[in-house]
C-alpha cells in the first residue's frame, strides 16, 4: 500500500487521537500512546509488508465467539490485510495497547475514525482489551506473555509452508516478568525461527508503577541474548534508529528490538502523575481541564471541547 | 440500597494488622485489588511479586510451609488459569493456608475472555482440599477476609470491589447459606452478583403471585447438598440456578448432582453462561446478553410454572449502572 502520511505524521496522529479520546472519556491508556506511537506508526507505515485491509472501514459489531455454531466467525486480522504467503502478520501482545493500535489503524487509513467512538461500547468489537475479533487483532493476548509463543509457532509453520512473509510481535516490557516469554525465546532460538521478530516497548512501567519498584527485571538485553535471540536496542522515539534496529540481520535466530521509550513522550504534563501512568484517569475536573489545555498545547492541537457540567 | 465503597480494602487491612502471619501478595494489580493503601501503610507485610503469577502461587506455597498465611491478590482468572499446575502442586495438595482473593469474577469485568473467570468455580471445586467462597454483597466482602483465614487449608474467594451494595446485615459464615425467602412454587439459587439480580425481580414476582424460595450461597465448597435437597423438596415446580459462571461445573451442576444423588425429581433450569465464552462489555449488558439477569430469571420461572407472569423489563427494579469512571473504582481495569 502506498503511504499517504509520513511515519512522523502517523505517530503525531496517534498521540492526538488517544489524547482526545482520553480527555473526552476521562480515562484511557494514554501513556502507552506516548511510549509506543512511533513504534506502531513505524510497523504499520513502513516496517511491515501488509496488504490492503479486507475489512469494512467501520468495524462490524461483535458477532460471537468461536464455536461450531458460529461458522461465520472471523478475527480482526483482516484490518492488517489478507492472509497469504508473502505478507507479514502482526500480533499486538499487550492487548491493553488496543486503543493506541486502533488510533494507528485510523491514521493509516485502515479504520474509519468512527471506529474509535465504538471503543468499549456494549456490543462493539472495538474492545478495551483487544480481543481477537477486534480490529487489527488476530489472537487474544489480554493474558500477557502468550503473544511471542503463538507468533513463534505461526512463524515456524509459515516457514514450513514456504511463506516469505514474516511474523512480528509488538510486545510490552512487563511481559518479561512472565516466565512464558523466556520459554518462547528459548524455543524460537532452538528451532532457528528467524522469520520472527519482536518490537518491545521498553517504557519501564507496569500497572503498579515503575518496574524497578514492582519487580526488577535486570539487563533484559543480555538475558534475551543468553536465551538465543539477536537483540537490537534503540531510542523508541528516533525513527532512523528504529529503522536501523529493525534492519539488524538475525540469521537462524529471532530478533528482539528493545525500543527504549518514555511513558510521557510528547505529553510532558503527564509527569505530574508519575509513577501512576498505567491508566490515566483525571482525579478532578480541574485536573482534566488543565491536562486538556496543557497537552493540547504540547501536541499542537486544539483542546478537546468539553461539555460544561 | 446502601452502597459501600471499597469494602475489601478496609476489611483486609483491619484483619491483617491483627495477624502478623498474614502477608499481602500482589501481582502488579495492587490498586485494582484495593490493596494499594495497605501496601503504602504496611510495607513490611506486603510482597510485590510482579506480573508472574505462576511463581507467585508456588512462592505462596513456600510461605505457607514457613508458617505464613499469604493472601494472594489478582483478578480471579490470573490466579488459576495459567498457574493451575502450581495451584495444585504447591497449594492444594499440601493443604497450604493460602488465601486466593479473586477479583472481577465472571462477567463483572469488561476485559473480555482473557479477564473473565467463568470456569473458576468448576476448576476450584473439583480440586481436593480446596474451599471455595463467593461474596455477594458488602457485608460478605467485609467478613470473608477473617472467615477465609480460619480455614485449615487453601481457600479461593470471589471478591467484589469498588462500590458494593449492602444486602445483608449478618456476616458470611462458612457453610451457612442464606434463606432470603421461603416460598413454595419455585426454588431460586444464586450467589455473588446474581443474588442482586434475583432481588431485582422479587417484588414483580410476588406481584404476579409466584411464591419464590430464594437461597443465597456464599460457600460453594463444602457444598451443603442436604439443605439444597430439603429446599428443593419443598417447592412445587422446580429449581432455577442463576450464576455468574458457566452452567457446566458451577452451581447449576452442584445442584443437579445434589438432586440426583438424593433421588429427588425436580426440574432444573440452569442460567449462566451456556457453554460459551463471553466477550467484553459492561456488566448489565453482559448479564442481559448471556441470559444471566433478572429478566432471564423471570422467563426461566415461567418455563417451570408454565404460566406467563406478564413481567417485562419495566416491572423489574432498575439495574444499577456503575459510572465508567467512578471515584471508588480502580483506575485501570
Ligand atoms: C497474565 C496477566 N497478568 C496480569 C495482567 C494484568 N495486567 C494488565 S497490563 C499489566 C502490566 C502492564 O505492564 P506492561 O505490560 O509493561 O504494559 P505498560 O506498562 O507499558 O502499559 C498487567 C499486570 C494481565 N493482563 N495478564
Amino acid at each position: 500500500m502506498r503511504n499517504e502520511k509520513s511515519t512522523e505524521e502517523v505517530a503525531r496522529g496517534i498521540r492526538a487521537r488517544v489524547f482526545e479520546h482520553t480527555i473526552r472519556n476521562n480515562g484511557g491508556y494514554l501513556s502507552q500512546a506516548c511510549s509506543a506511537a512511533e513504534q506502531l506508526a513505524f510497523l504499520y507505515n513502513e516496517a511491515l509488508n501488509l496488504g490492503p485491509s479486507t475489512m469494512p472501514l467501520v468495524p462490524p459489531p461483535f458477532a460471537g465467539v468461536p464455536s461450531a455454531a458460529n461458522p461465520g466467525y472471523r478475527t480482526g486480522a483482516g484490518y492488517n490485510g489478507p492472509f497469504d504467503a508473502v505478507h507479514d502478520r502482526l500480533f499486538i501482545a499487550p492487548a491493553h495497547y488496543a486503543l493506541v493500535a486502533y488510533a494507528c489503524l485510523i491514521e493509516v487509513g485502515r479504520m474509519a475514525p468512527e471506529g474509535l467512538e465504538m471503543f468499549n461500547r456494549d456490543g462493539s468489537s472495538v474492545e478495551m482489551i483487544g480481543a481477537e475479533h477486534s480490529p487489527g487483532m488476530e489472537v487474544h493476548n489480554g493474558t500477557l506473555g502468550i503473544g511471542l509463543s503463538t507468533a513463534a509457532g505461526l512463524a515456524w509453520g509459515r516457514r514450513r509452508l514456504g511463506h516469505t512473509g514474516r511474523v512480528c510481535v509488538f510486545m510490552s516490557d512487563g511481559e518479561v516478568q512472565e516466565g512464558q516469554t523466556w520459554e518462547a525465546v528459548q524455543a524460537a532460538a532452538h528451532h532457528g525461527i528467524d522469520n520472527l521478530w519482536a518490537l518491545m516497548d521498553v517504557n519501564r512501567q507496569q500497572c503498579d508503577g515503575a518496574m524497578d519498584d514492582v519487580m526488577t527485571v535486570g539487563d533484559v538485553a543480555t538475558k534475551f541474548r543468553d536465551f538465543g535471540a539477536v537483540v537490537a536496542e534503540c531510542d523508541a522515539h528516533d525513527l532512523p534508529a528504529l529503522r536501523a534496529a529493525a534492519a539488524t540481520p538475525h540469521p537462524g535466530r529471532p530478533l528482539i528490538v528493545l525500543a527504549h521509550s518514555r511513558p510521557t513522550q510528547g505529553m510532558e504534563s503527564l509527569m505530574s502523575r508519575f509513577p501512576r501512568l498505567h491508566y490515566v484517569r483525571f482525579k478532578s475536573e480541574e485536573e482534566r481541564a488543565r491536562m486538556n489545555a496543557e497537552i493540547a498545547a504540547e501536541l499542537g492541537v486544539a483542546p478537546v471541547p468539553l461539555e460544561t457540567q | 440500597m446502601e452502597m459501600v465503597n471499597r469494602p475489601y480494602a478496609a476489611a483486609f487491612e483491619a484483619h491483617a494488622v491483627q495477624h502478623p502471619e498474614v502477608l499481602c501478595l500482589s501481582a502488579d494489580l495492587t490498586s485494582s485489588c484495593e490493596i494499594d493503601g495497605f501496601r503504602d501503610r504496611h510495607p513490611g507485610q506486603f510482597l510485590s511479586l510482579g506480573m508472574a503469577e505462576q511463581n507467585m502461587l508456588s512462592f505462596a506455597g513456600g510461605l505457607g510451609l514457613a508458617g505464613f498465611r499469604p493472601f494472594l491478590h489478582s483478578f480471579g482468572v490470573f490466579l488459576y488459569r495459567r498457574p493451575y499446575d502450581q495451584l495444585v502442586a504447591s497449594i492444594a495438595y499440601p493443604r497450604r493456608k493460602v488465601r486466593l482473593m479473586g477479583f472481577l469474577p465472571g462477567v463483572t469485568t469488561p476485559g473480555g475472555m482473557t479477564h473473565q473467570a467463568i470456569e473458576d468455580i468448576a476448576v476450584m471445586r473439583t480440586l481436593p482440599n480446596m474451599t471455595v467462597l463467593e461474596a455477594g454483597d458488602a457485608t460478605e466482602v467485609e467478613s470473608i477476609v477473617a472467615e477465609a483465614d480460619t480455614v485449615d487449608g487453601p481457600v479461593y474467594c470471589r471478591i467484589l470491589r469498588g462500590a458494593v451494595p449492602r444486602l445483608f446485615d449478618t456476616p458470611l459464615r462458612i457453610g451457612q447459606m442464606r434463606v432470603l425467602s421461603e416460598g413454595d412454587d419455585v426454588l431460586v439459587v444464586t450467589a455473588g452478583v446474581t443474588t442482586e439480580e434475583a432481588i431485582r425481580a422479587r417484588s414483580a414476582l410476588a406481584g404476579a403471585g409466584v411464591s419464590v424460595r430464594h437461597l443465597h450461597l456464599n460457600t460453594l465448597k463444602p457444598f451443603d447438598a442436604a439443605q439444597i435437597v430439603d429446599h428443593a423438596a419443598s417447592v412445587r415446580h422446580g429449581v432455577v440456578t442463576l450464576e455468574n459462571h458457566l452452567v457446566n461445573g458451577g452451581i447449576g451442576s452442584m445442584v443437579a448432582e445434589a438432586l440426583a444423588e438424593a433421588g429427588l425429581a425436580r426440574r432444573l433450569v440452569r442460567l449462566g453462561l451456556q457453554d460459551t465464552y463471553a466477550h467484553g462489555g459492561s456488566r448489565p449488558y453482559l448479564m442481559r446478553h448471556y441470559g444471566m439477569d433478572a429478566l432471564a430469571l423471570v422467563r426461566a420461572i415461567e418455563r417451570l410454572t408454565g404460566q406467563s407472569t406478564g413481567i417485562d423489563e419495566g416491572a423489574l427494579e432498575a439495574v444499577r449502572v456503575e459510572a465508567v469512571h467512578s471515584a471508588v473504582k480502580a483506575e485501570a481495569l
